[in-house]
């Protein structure tokens, strides 16, 4: 199996890294199937020894891979309805279109692959694993995500994000790259690092000094040794949707940090 | 011990799946496409309320308000009967059709009516037949117990009812409509499960709301209506967004956009920031209309003749996703219920915070989509109705 | 000079970030007292003090300012030399303006903060318990004996179909019904959820062996399950709250039952904060967060922002844990409760746990503890009469809590409609604490609701888990007495009869809502 990963990797195109997979995927047609039995189906497969499962005709079906642990990949054909990968615990999960909202809610560890847009709330309190959009995202993206000695949540958008973006943030790492932008799309929403108090963001472009909540985090041009730190995520981004790493890790990127790990510090009387 | 003391005043709490699709061109379909995607958003309703809200389907009395009433007992059927034919010149009286349904239980006597004002009352009031129509359901609605008029405007129509969305396209027999405006919801409600006239769509006039959320400044959005004439009497309170929107966009002459800005209005900090002439203008909007500030999550979808809109809070805390396709318009609470409707769009999007996504029958560009400047800039775009 | 007009126009200084010291009177509420004829010099005092209050100079010497009547030194004392007493200054008295508001607002003076307290609602408003009173048998329907008959205290918590199908078989008559998966309790009491973080291991642990031993449940709250108490989680409840802190699949599946908590009753509305000086390094590992930083439960939980959010995440959990475990969701007690509790069974929730405005927290906004929420007896009553007149009413099991005080509250809250009541002061109250509300400095010294290891270690879990059983034992036998002398002999046939109290000194209204008689009215 390992072999079979390392070899299908080395695929530029997903189109055929998916007919390769659907050689040895066993393959579970969700049309006009309710979540409870997909999601059943799913847990037997998985009990049963699969590692491959192609989920085909998906519309809407919720907690896709909730809960799940282990080596398990999963190709979703359609859109997953909401919380995909809640709580998930190992598996990696590949979109081929738009996902919904509540992606890698709490997720421990593991990894989800989304080829097209996502929804809002994205990896809230998520605390290991990785999920990678390569399109746009919606609002309180990176919620209350933490990392936790070696578990490290990394979230990386290809496009841009709503409002709220890192509230709360924990620990782990957030990184927006604005690629394919509109004309006058901003890379970040407003109230962006609010109640931040751990982790980081890392934004490539520019950004106006009022959409970060200066309160609680400091905006400045990452160095060396950050490009350094994040280098590596890109880079596994780039290869899982095919994309050019040097030509993006060539732009300027932000830092966004917490200024403190005691944001509340002084609201309280003695 | 009854309760019904403490029910005068108290509303319920919804959560909820909306749908919405518009053709932008006016060609009207049936109500397949609709039940389909409602369907779809099963998990964000329990059964006990749903509805639609069509345009478009009475075209040969398109001149006719088209009032559809529920009624509890016989009584309040020949009082509001009594008034209507005071009031009106009642073309048509009929019961809706419907079919039976397992699943739909102890529904109220249904019937609608094609009315117009009567000319002589409306000279002597020297009011627009609107408002003489507003009034009389208000009326109604207010002071004759057991009769509920929920849906009043030209050629269109609401139908709703307690159950699941999908039961209720099929009790209404909305596959024999044809429309070219079709919004739905699913509801999720916890107080006055029973009654049918709490379910959304709610409607004055050509208005038609469905609504996911709560709004949390109900209290004084009601009293801030009920200065200008409105009653809230459906104990839910997304009938406050459909009197202000009567309010603002029809008699305050508000466009679109700006009451969107009213009821979802920007932060100060963000008007802050705005150039002058914008700042001026929001600033006083938020003076004058901070009664109209709906507060608490919200998404909704509108309905007017000839247009489709949807929206949501201003920290967008309920989801909203729109698509195009060809010259058809989509919005849903979820993408899975767009692609329910249609497939394969061309395009899905996520509307911003605050910001309404508005089609007009007749104009190829939604206000709101991506790139609806690019559209703006090639040739004939103009011509098919322009920025409003 | 200092701040000049330009400077103070340009500075746009919030409130809560600068302090300004100026010279105040600031009041003690209490009057360290010793006898210096009986006193040893042994010292213990200024040893057992969590608050450093007292020094030793040449004998113990109190620092009133410090003092915060948690009477620590006064119990250990081996002399009783020492007294703790009101501090009798004496400010002019007024109705409106009470010492503590005026107090309050020259804290708030002088440091710009917000005020914090602990433990539960300390205000003077109408406790109904005390309007209520239980029914006795006599002559007319007898009485029972509990010390010669059975009484039956055994309770289910979780969602019960509407009817029991059965199918004959050769063997006979067979259960073809499926019961979801349910909880039982040999008493219908349960421990309150306190977080590890807001009280210490020991505590913890203490409560965790005495719902082990009882035959109960106890709750984690949202701090998360310390590894030495994972031998426990099959009797926990596991807590899902807004900080996620803890929640992996494994942590959900360890639980008896996983339990949202939208909300507490000492804090309705706003989230929770762990300051860091409480983030030790245990509680650091627990909650899976760095030491030293403040652990925020931020409010609400940002993936519920409507009902549909709250069924998606009670499916959620229960998709994780496959079904098999109940879900439980915690609200406080608020004005539309009735409806929200509604919407939280057709939700799907298993198990609605209420929390009542006098409910207990370790740390909260003074101003939020004292004027949010509302009694848990009234919540209580709308919640079941709303439940049932939908028809639901036996699709979760109701938990009553905040501020149940003795097994008199708790039988009165089961003829009201609870299944069961949960304690959360109680049981503190029962491992030494004196309601000193001190709990949000982190300094107490009875080793409760602090992580400084040199308190914690005062508190023996063993030691204090036979307390425990003490409280449990002792409640379940006095319901027992109570129900005997009601002439029922299980908790099922008073649990939500209403029948069985009546009300004295309340108005029309209020026992309407209740849905009781006032004393004096027959059958």
């Amino acid at each position: 199996m390992s072999s079979l990963c390392a070899f299908s990797a080395s695929f530029a195109s997903p189109r055929l890294m998916v007919l390769f997979l659907k050689e040895a995927a066993m393959r579970i047609d969700a049309d006009n199937m309710h979540y409870r039995e997909l999601n059943a189906r799913i847990r037997e497969a998985v009990a049963a020894g699969e590692t491959h499962l192609d989920l085909v005709n998906v519309n809407g079906q919720r907690y896709l891979g909730d809960g799940i642990q282990g080596a398990v990949e999963m190709v979703v054909h359609g859109v997953p309805g909401n919380d995909l990968g809640a709580f998930m615990d190992g598996p990696t999960i590949r979109v081929r279109g738009n996902a919904q909202d509540a992606v890698a809610n709490t997720m421990n560890a593991g990894r989800i692959l989304v080829e097209g847009d996502a929804g809002d709330v994205l990896g809230y309190g998520m605390r290991g694993g990785e999920l990678f959009v390569r399109g746009r995202v919606g609002y309180r993206v990176g919620i209350h995500m933490k990392a936790f000695r070696d578990k490290m949540p990394v979230v990386i958008v290809g496009g841009t994000a709503g409002d709220f973006l890192s509230e709360y943030m924990a620990g782990g790492l957030l990184i927006v790259l604005g690629l394919d932008r509109r004309k006058g799309e901003p890379l970040v929403g407003e109230w962006c690092a609010t109640g931040m108090h751990g982790g980081a963001l890392y934004l490539r472009g520019a950004i106006e000094e009022w959409r970060v909540a200066s309160k609680f985090a400091a905006v400045r041009p990452a160095e060396d040794k950050d490009l350094a730190g994040i280098r590596p995520h890109v880079s596994a981004f780039c290869e899982a949707f095919g994309l050019d790493e040097a030509a993006i890790m060539q732009e300027e990127f932000l830092k966004i940090a917490p200024i403190s790990h005691r944001p509340y510090g002084a609201k309280y009387a003695a | 011990m009854s309760r019904t003391d403490f029910d005068r005043g108290r509303r319920a709490i919804s959560g909820c799946g909306l749908s919405g699709m518009m053709s932008l061109t006016g060609e009207r379909v049936d109500g397949r496409a609709i039940r389909s995607s409602i369907a779809i958003l099963h998990e964000r309703s329990n059964g006990l309320g749903g509805g639609f809200a069509c345009y478009g389907i009475y075209p040969e009395r398109a001149d006719q308000f088209a009032l559809h009433i529920m009624y509890d007992t016989p009584d309040a059927q020949d009082r509001t009967e009594a008034l209507l034919s005071e009031e009106f010149d009642v073309d048509l009286d009929e019961r809706i059709p419907t079919r039976a349904n397992r699943n739909i239980v102890n529904p109220p006597m249904l019937m609608r009516y094609f009315v117009l004002p009567r000319a002589l009352q409306l000279y002597e009031l020297g009011c627009s037949a609107e408002d003489f129509v507003l009034e009389r359901v208000m009326r109604i609605n207010a002071e004759i117990p057991g009769a509920y008029v929920f849906s009043s405007g030209k050629n269109m129509g609401a139908f709703k009812a307690v159950g699941y969305a999908q039961d209720i396209a099929d009790y209404f027999r909305l596959e024999e409509y044809s429309a070219y405006i079709w919004i739905a919801h699913g509801r999720f409600p916890t107080n006055t499960p029973g009654w049918w006239a709490g379910a959304h769509p709610f409607t004055l006039l050509d208005w038609a709301v469905v609504h996911n959320g709560e709004i949390s400044s109900y209290g004084i959005n009601r009293r801030y209506l009920e200065m200008f004439g409105y009653r809230c009497t459906m104990r839910t309170d997304t009938e406050v967004m459909a009197y202000l929107l009567d309010l603002l966009i029809r008699r305050h002459e508000l466009p679109v956009e700006v009451a969107c800005d009213v009821m979802a209005a920007p932060f100060w900090e963000q008007i802050d920031r705005m150039p002058e002439a914008k700042r001026r203008l929001y600033s006083a909007l938020r003076q004058v209309y901070g009664g109209a500030l709906v507060n608490g999550p919200f998404a909704i979808i509108f309905g007017r003749q000839g247009q489709m809109v949807g929206v949501n809070d201003r920290i967008k805390l309920r989801p909203l996703v729109a698509a195009r396709k060809d010259s058809w318009f989509y919005i849903s609470s979820e993408e899975a219920g767009i692609r329910a409707m249609c497939p394969r769009p061309d395009l899905v999007w996520a509307p911003r915070a605050g910001q309404p996504v508005i089609g007009r029958l007749g104009s190829d560009v939604v206000i709101g989509e991506p790139g609806a400047e690019a559209y703006l800039e090639t040739v004939g775009a103009r011509a098919a109705g322009g920025v409003a | 000079m200092t701040a000049t007009r330009e400077g103070a126009d340009t500075r746009r200084a919030t409130a809560s970030t600068r302090t300004v010291r100026a010279p105040l009177y600031r009041p003690s509420d209490f009057r360290w007292v010793h006898d210096v004829e009986r006193c040893a010099r042994c010292k213990r005092c200024v040893q057992q003090c969590g608050f450093n209050a007292i020094r030793w100079e040449d004998g113990p010497v109190a620092d009133p300012a410090k003092c915060v009547g948690c009477h620590r030194c006064e119990v250990f004392c081996p002399q009783e030399a020492i007294t703790i007493s009101p501090n009798p200054q004496y400010f002019r008295p007024h109705p409106l303006w009470t010492e503590s508001h005026r107090k309050n607002l020259w804290v708030q003076a002088e440091t710009g903060g917000v005020l914090l307290t602990g433990m539960g609602n300390d205000l003077p408003y109408p406790i109904l318990w005390d309007h209520l009173l239980l029914d006795a048998c006599q002559v007319t329907n007898p009485s029972i004996d509990p010390l010669r008959e059975p009484m039956e205290l055994r309770t289910f918590l979780g969602r019960r179909p509407d009817q029991v199908e059965v199918t004959i078989t050769e063997e006979g008559v067979r259960l073809a019904t499926e019961i979801a998966p349910g909880l039982e309790l040999e008493t219908p009491i349960l421990f309150a959820a306190m977080s590890y973080g807001s009280i210490s291991l020991n505590a913890q642990k203490a409560i965790a062996l005495a719902a082990e031993e009882c035959g109960i449940y106890w709750n984690t709250g949202e701090g998360g399950l310390h590894e030495d108490l994972k031998p426990y989680a099959h009797r926990a409840f596991v807590q899902c709250a807004s900080g996620r802190f803890g929640v992996t699949a494994d942590y959900l599946n360890s639980g008896a039952a996983i339990e949202i908590k939208i909300g507490q009753g000492a804090k309705p509305g706003i989230g929770g904060h762990l300051p860091g000086e409480k983030v030790s390094p245990q509680v650091s590992e627990t909650r899976m967060i760095p030491v030293g930083s403040d652990a925020l439960s931020p409010a609400p939980q940002h993936d519920i922002y409507s009902i549909e959010d709250l069924r998606q995440l009670i499916y959620a959990l229960k998709e994780a844990s496959n079904y098999e475990k109940p879900v439980s969701v915690k609200i406080a007690a608020v004005h539309n409760v009735a409806a929200i509790a509604s919407g939280i069974v057709r939700a799907g929730a298993d198990i609605l746990y209420i929390d009542g405005f006098r409910g207990g927290t370790g740390a909260a906004p003074t101003t939020i503890r004292d004027h949010l929420g509302i009694p848990i007896e009234i919540a209580l009553a709308v919640v079941d009469q709303q439940l049932r007149e939908e028809g639901i009413r036996n699709q979760a099991s109701i938990i009553a809590a905040g501020g149940i005080r003795s097994s008199a509250d708790a039988a009165k809250a089961i003829a009201l409609g609870a299944d069961a009541v949960a304690v959360g002061t109680g049981a503190l109250l029962a491992l030494g604490c004196t309601l000193c509300q001190r709990c949000y400095t982190g300094r107490c010294s009875w080793g409760i609701t602090t992580q400084d290891p040199v308190l914690t270690r005062r508190l023996d879990p063993y030691l204090g888990s036979r307390r425990l059983i003490n409280l449990i034992r002792a409640w379940s036998a006095e319901l027992e007495e109570i129900l005997g002398a009601m002439g029922v002999n299980a908790v099922e046939s008073l649990r939500g009869s209403r029948e069985r109290l009546r009300a004295v000194g309340l108005d029309r209204t209020t026992l309407d809502i209740l849905g009781v008689k006032p004393a004096g009215v027959g059958a």
